[in-house]
């Protein structure tokens, strides 16, 4: 063959450092994180080789969201800062190569772990992939500005998914984990959108501080911190974890409203005004990794 | 870079991983197997 200068690197085989970048593998291990949780503080312990399987599944699902997520939005994708860098709007990789990744991580996922674990587990698997690629992806994060918070939901599997791997049903506990990380995320992706409005604005994606403006947001973010404080403590006030989740439950909570009222009284408009959004989003993904700790920890030392 | 040479540097650079992970699924299967059929999962 001769010798042809690399001019289009989009036609050559993926490399696999981009295959890899397309799972978003920093927001895999938050879920992982969560779902190692929620098989964790399970009243029954697994195989350790199955359980080990389900949590490679939760992980090779929210992979497999990634690249079916960057294979929709690359053309947004690439009118934003934040992710022009992404091996699809970077042009370092064809589209249909990320399609094809993502479609066959998604059935790998999910048949593995019906075939490990058991097939309720598939099922919610399944269910909180095309939550996020269908329901949130496509439907609504385009269209409203409600995207996060009914999208968020498809965050909210992970621990839910770790306990019925672990336990073959569903109980008040892992509900609970849900709604934690249901009502968590509003307060966490609106801190974030707050500070890179611009991007959003400029991609045409309605998050809502490109809508509504930066006072409602932050009114919206003080108001979801409220019943996300009262799920993290309702697991203790039910009777379900020991003192030692309900008194960290209660300080971190009470540290992430206190967070979140001084970005209620923030007037910045301006990225570089903006310190208390960028603490309190630093701050919730300290929180939940914190809470799930703690959670765990109770679990395993109150028993 | 030469567009030839690339592209077979991708290719073996795929092929090994590929490799790894087929053999690494192989051995999960192999301990699922186990761990089901030993156990009363």
């Amino acid at each position: 063959m001769p010798a042809i200068e690399l001019t289009n690197p989009a036609a050559l085989p993926a490399d696999w450092r981009d295959l890899l970048a397309l799972t978003k593998p920093r927001v895999m291990s938050l879920v992982v994180f969560t779902g190692l949780c929620g098989l964790l503080v399970a009243p029954v312990m697994p195989p350790l080789v199955l359980g080990f399987t389900a949590i490679l599944c939760i992980a090779l699902g929210a992979g497999a969201c990634g690249a079916l997520n960057q294979w929709y939005e690359a053309d947004i994708d690439a009118k934003m800062r934040r992710t022009a860098g992404r091996p699809l709007p970077a042009g370092r990789m064809d589209r249909q190569s990320a399609l094809h990744f993502g479609v066959g991580l998604s059935f790998f996922s999910v048949i593995l772990m019906g075939l490990a674990t058991n097939w309720l587990a598939a099922a919610l698997l399944a269910a909180s992939i095309l939550f996020y690629v269908l329901i949130y992806t496509v439907w609504l994060k385009p269209r409203t500005t409600q995207n996060i918070v009914i999208g968020g939901a498809a965050g909210a599997f992970p621990p839910l998914i770790g306990w019925v791997a672990a336990t073959g049903h569903m109980s008040a506990l892992p509900l609970l984990l849900f709604a934690i990380i249901f009502l968590w995320t509003p307060p966490h992706f609106w801190a974030l959108s707050l500070f890179v409005r611009s991007d959003y604005a400029a991609a045409g994606i309605p998050m809502l501080p490109v809508v509504a403006g930066a006072q409602s947001t932050r009114r919206q973010i003080f108001l979801y911190s409220l019943p996300m404080a009262a799920a993290a403590v309702a697991p203790w006030l039910l009777g379900l974890t020991g003192a030692i989740y309900g008194g960290c439950a209660a300080v971190l909570s009470f540290v992430f409203v206190v967070l979140a009222a001084r970005v209620l009284a923030n007037r910045a408009t301006e990225p570089a005004g903006m310190a208390p959004e960028k603490k309190l989003f630093a701050y919730s993904v300290f929180y939940l990794f914190a809470l799930f700790a703690v959670l765990v920890a109770d679990r395993w030392l109150g028993a | 870079m030469k567009l030839e040479e690339e592209v077979v540097r991708r290719q073996r650079a795929r092929a090994r991983i590929l490799a790894l992970l087929l053999g690494a699924f192989v051995v999960l299967m192999f301990f699922i197997t186990i761990a089901k059929t030993g156990k009363n999962w």
